[in-house]
C-alpha cells in the first residue's frame, strides 16, 4: 500500500536549508547564528522522520509512502521523477540520520567552540545530512546518486576542513580520488542496467520497477544482472571502504573528530551496505556476486581488524575498526541476510558513533593528542567519557547483552547457516581482534597510570554537558539498541528482521530455520571469542605491561607488517600511483608541451614568417593598387570574353 | 544621316582606355583624378548609345546620376589634395605612399 505524502521532502530540506543559513552567516560572520539554527534544523528534521515512521507503522505491513515532487527528466523512454520514498529499510536509515545527526550536531557546539570557522563547518554538516537524506530517500538510482555524490563532496569537504595544512587537504584528495573509482563503476552499473532494461523489459531506473524486474532481467539476460551488481559492488568498496578502495578512510581521520564520527563511522561509510540491501532482488538473482560481496566483506573485516591491534593512534584504530565492522554488515547483506547487515548498521552507529565522540573529548581535552601511548588513567579525570567508552568498548567486542552481539550474532549465525564456512571464520577471528584491539585501546588509554604530560595532566577536566550528553544518549543506544534483534523467538525475538522483511528480499540460501542447538552453539562460541580476546588485552595490558613489547620484538616481521599496514599505500604508490605520475609527465611534458603547444605554436610563427614576405605587397602607392585593379579586371573580362 | 553605334563604342573605348593608363601611368594626383574623370565619361558616352539605339530612356538618366557622382567625387578628391598638398608640398602619387609597411 502506497501512501501519497508531500511530508517527505521536508527531511532532506530542512537540513539544506541550514547550509544556507550556514554560509549566510559565514559570508555575514556571524558564526554563533549557525550553532543554534543548524542543530535545531536537523532536530525538526529527526521529528518530521519519526512523524513520518510512524505513518508508515500505521500502514500494513509492506506499505510504503511516497512523495512526488517534480518530473525531473523525462525523455522517452527514460522518466526519472526527483521522487521520494520511505519503507522500512529508509525509515530504519533516516532516524539514524537525523537521530545520530543531531546528537553529534549538539556535541558539535562543544567541540568546535573555539574554531574560527565554526558557520563553515555547520553548513557543511548541515549539507551532509540533507545529501545523505536524499541518499536514503530516493526512489530512483540517478536521484540515489545525487545523494550519493552529495555525501562525496561533503567527506572531501569535511575531512579537508582544516585546509591550511597540507596533510588534511591531501587527505581530502585521497578520499575524493578513491571515491571517484567506486563512483565511475557505480555509473557504468547504472547505464548498463537501463540498457538491459530497455531491451529485455521497461526501460526503467526506479528502484522499486528495478527490483520488480530483476528476476526477468536475469532470465532474459543471465549475465547483466551480475555484471551490474558487480560494479555496484565497486562502488561501494569505494564509498563504504572496503578493500580494495579502503585506503582513504584511515587517512580520513584527519577531519574534525565529530566528522569521523559521522560520516566517517555511522552514516556515510554505510551508504554501501544500504545500496545493496535496497537493490537487494537484483544481488539475490546473481548469486556470484553476492558470494563475491560476502567474500570481500569476510576479507576486509578480518584485515582491518589484524592492522587495528597495533595502531597507536586511537582515531586510526577506530578507523580500521569501522573498516572492520562495515565488513560485518557487507558479510550481512552478502550471505543473503539483508536485515541482519542493516541491524549491524544501526547498532555500530551508535556504538561506534560513541567510540569517536570519545576519542573527541579525549583530544579536547589533551589538546589534539592521540597516541594512547601518552594517555593512562584517564578515567580518573574524565569519568563520563571512560564509563561510556567501556560500554561502547563492550558493545563492539560483543558482550552478551550490548548491542554489537546481538547484531553481530546475527552476522555471523546467518553467515554459518548460510553455508558461508570460511567467510564465517573470517568473520570470528576478526571478532575476537575486535574484543583485543578495542579493549587495547581503552586499558591502555583510560586505565593504569598515567602517561600525560604533566602539563597537560593538571588542566584535563571533563567535557562540558553539551558534548557528554550525546555521550551518555549514545552509551544508553549503544547498550540496549541491540534489544530490537533478539536471537531465535525469545521475548519479542527478531523485531527489526521482521520490519526489515517485507522491504529487503528473502535470503536466497536459506534452508528452513536453523536448530536451536547450532544457534546455541553459534553464540557461545562468539561469546567466548569476544571473551577471550578482552582476556588476552587485559593480559597482556593491565596483567603484564611488559609482555607487549617483549612479543612485538618476539614476532618482529609480523608486527612491522601490521605496523605498517600490509604497506598497502605504499603497494598502489608503486603499482598505480607511480605509473600514473609518470604517464602524466610523459603527457605533459611530450604530448602537451612538445607536441600539443609545438602545432599551435607553429601555426602562428608560420603565419608571421608568410606576412613578413607578403606584407611587402602594401607599397603605399596608389597606382601600384590601381594597377592591381586594372589587371585583375582584364582578367575577368578576358574569363568571360573566352568562356 | 546618323553614325553608326560602333563609332561611338570605338571613342568610348578609346576615352576609357586613356582614362585607365592616365591613372596609372601619371604621377600627379590632379592629372590622375582628371583621368578617372575621362573614365566617367567614356562610360556616359556608351549610355546614351546604348540608349538611343534601344530607343529607352533608361540610359540617359542613369548618365545624370553618374554626373552627380562624379561631381561629388571631384569635390572630395581635391579636397583631399589640397589637404595633402598643405602637409606635404608635393601632389605626386608615389611621394605620398603613407599608408605602406
Amino acid at each position: 500500500m502506497l501512501e501519497e505524502t508531500a511530508l517527505l521532502r521536508f527531511i532532506p530540506l530542512l537540513p539544506l536549508l541550514g547550509t544556507i543559513v550556514g554560509i549566510a552567516a559565514a559570508v555575514a560572520d556571524r558564526p554563533r547564528i549557525a550553532r543554534i539554527v543548524s542543530p535545531s534544523l536537523v532536530l525538526l528534521a529527526f521529528v518530521v522522520a519519526a512523524t513520518a515512521v510512524a505513518r508508515l507503522w500505521s500502514l500494513p505491513a509492506g506499505g510504503a509512502l511516497h512523495d512526488g515532487v517534480y518530473s525531473w527528466i523525462a525523455v522517452a523512454p527514460l522518466s526519472i521523477d526527483l521522487a521520494f520514498r520511505v519503507d522500512a529499510l529508509s525509515a530504519v536509515m533516516i532516524l539514524i540520520v537525523t537521530g545520530v545527526g543531531f546528537l553529534l550536531h549538539l556535541y558539535s557546539i562543544g567541540y568546535m567552540e573555539e574554531d574560527p570557522d565554526l558557520a563553515r563547518y555547520f553548513a557543511y554538516l548541515n549539507l551532509f545530512t540533507g545529501s545523505m537524506l536524499i541518499l536514503v530517500l530516493a526512489d530512483s538510482l540517478p536521484v540515489l546518486f545525487i545523494g550519493w555524490e552529495g555525501v562525496g563532496i561533503c567527506s572531501y569537504l569535511l575531512i579537508g576542513f582544516w585546509y591550511r595544512e597540507m596533510p588534511n587537504a591531501d587527505a581530502g584528495l585521497k578520499a575524493m580520488l578513491a571515491n571517484r573509482i567506486g563512483d565511475a563503476a557505480f555509473l557504468i552499473g547504472m547505464f548498463l542496467l537501463f540498457w538491459s532494461l530497455a531491451s529485455t523489459g521497461e526501460a526503467t531506473l526506479n528502484l522499486q520497477e528495478v527490483n520488480r524486474q530483476a528476476g526477468a532481467l536475469a532470465a532474459a539476460m543471465p549475465w547483466v544482472p551480475t555484471a551490474v551488481c558487480l560494479l555496484f559492488l565497486v562502488g561501494a568498496t569505494g564509498k563504504s571502504a572496503q578493500i580494495p578502495l579502503y585506503v582513504w578512510l584511515p587517512d580520513a581521520m584527519a577531519g574534525p573528530t565529530p566528522v569521523s564520527a559521522l560520516i566517517h563511522a555511522a552514516t556515510m561509510v554505510t551508504a554501501g551496505v544500504y545500496m545493496i540491501a535496497r537493490l537487494s532482488p537484483l544481488y539475490v538473482v546473481a548469486p556470484g556476486a553476492l558470494e563475491t560481496v560476502a567474500l570481500i566483506g569476510g576479507l576486509t573485516c578480518l584485515f582491518a581488524a589484524t592492522i587495528a591491534l597495533v595502531q597507536e593512534d586511537l582515531k586510526k584504530i577506530l578507523a580500521y575498526s569501522t573498516i572492520s565492522q562495515i565488513g560485518y554488515m557487507i558479510i550481512g547483506v552478502g550471505v543473503g541476510a539483508f536485515a541482519a547487515g542493516i541491524f549491524h548498521l544501526v547498532t555500530h552507529a551508535f556504538f561506534k558513533a560513541l567510540l569517536f565522540l570519545c576519542a573527541g573529548a579525549v583530544m579536547h581535552g589533551l589538546h589534539g593528542e592521540l597516541r594512547i601511548t601518552h594517555m593512562g588513567g584517564l578515567q580518573q579525570r574524565m569519568p563520563i567519557t571512560g564509563r561510556t567508552f567501556l560500554v561502547a568498548a563492550l558493545a563492539i567486542a560483543g558482550v552478551p547483552g550490548l548491542s554489537g552481539f546481538f547484531s553481530k550474532d546475527m552476522v555471523l549465525e546467518a553467515a554459518y547457516t548460510g553455508g558461508h564456512r570460511f567467510v564465517w571464520l573470517l568473520g570470528l577471528v576478526g571478532a575476537g581482534c575486535t574484543a583485543f584491539y578495542i579493549f587495547r585501546a581503552y586499558f591502555v588509554a583510560f586505565r593504569g597510570e598515567s602517561r600525560v604530560d604533566p602539563a597537560k595532566w593538571s588542566h584535563l577536566h571533563e567535557v562540558p554537558a553539551v558534548m557528554s550528553v550525546p555521550l551518555v544518549i549514545l552509551a544508553v543506544l549503544a547498550a540496549v539498541g541491540g534489544w530490537v534483534g533478539l536471537p531465535g523467538d525469545w521475548l519479542w525475538g527478531d523485531a527489526i528482521g521482521r520490519f526489515l522483511a517485507p522491504a529487503v528480499a528473502a535470503s536466497p540460501g536459506h534452508h528452513g530455520e536453523p536448530s536451536t542447538g547450532t544457534l546455541a552453539f553459534l553464540m557461545v562460541v562468539t561469546t567466548a571469542v569476544a571473551l577471550g580476546g578482552i582476556a588476552c588485552a587485559w593480559l597482556l595490558y593491565v596483567r603484564r605491561p611488559d609482555l607487549p613489547a617483549r612479543i612485538a620484538t618476539g614476532a618482529r616481521s609480523l608486527y612491522d607488517v601490521l605496523w605498517n599496514k600490509y604497506w598497502i599505500d605504499q603497494l598502489y604508490e608503486k603499482l598505480f600511483l607511480g605509473p600514473y605520475r609518470r604517464a602524466c609527465d610523459v603527457f605533459w611534458r611530450g604530448i602537451d608541451s612538445i607536441l600539443i603547444d609545438g602545432i599551435v605554436n607553429g601555426v602562428g610563427e608560420g603565419i608571421s614568417a608568410a606576412a613578413l614576405v607578403w606584407r611587402k605587397m602594401q607599397t603605399g602607392n596608389v597606382q601600384n593598387y590601381a594597377l592591381g585593379m586594372a589587371v585583375g579586371a582584364v582578367i575577368v573580362l578576358t574569363y568571360y570574353w573566352f568562356r | 544621316m546618323q553614325a553608326p553605334v560602333n563609332h561611338y563604342l570605338v571613342l568610348a573605348a578609346i576615352l576609357f582606355a586613356i582614362g585607365v593608363f592616365g591613372v596609372l601611368l601619371r604621377r600627379n594626383v590632379i592629372v590622375m583624378l582628371m583621368s578617372v574623370e575621362l573614365m566617367l565619361n567614356a562610360v556616359n558616352v556608351t549610355f546614351v548609345a546604348l540608349a538611343r539605339k534601344g530607343l529607352a530612356v533608361d540610359g540617359q538618366v542613369i548618365v545624370f546620376f553618374v554626373m552627380t557622382v562624379a561631381a561629388a567625387e571631384v569635390a572630395i578628391g581635391l579636397a583631399i589634395i589640397l589637404a595633402v598638398f598643405a602637409q606635404r608640398r608635393t601632389v605626386n602619387a608615389d611621394e605620398i605612399g603613407l599608408l605602406r609597411w
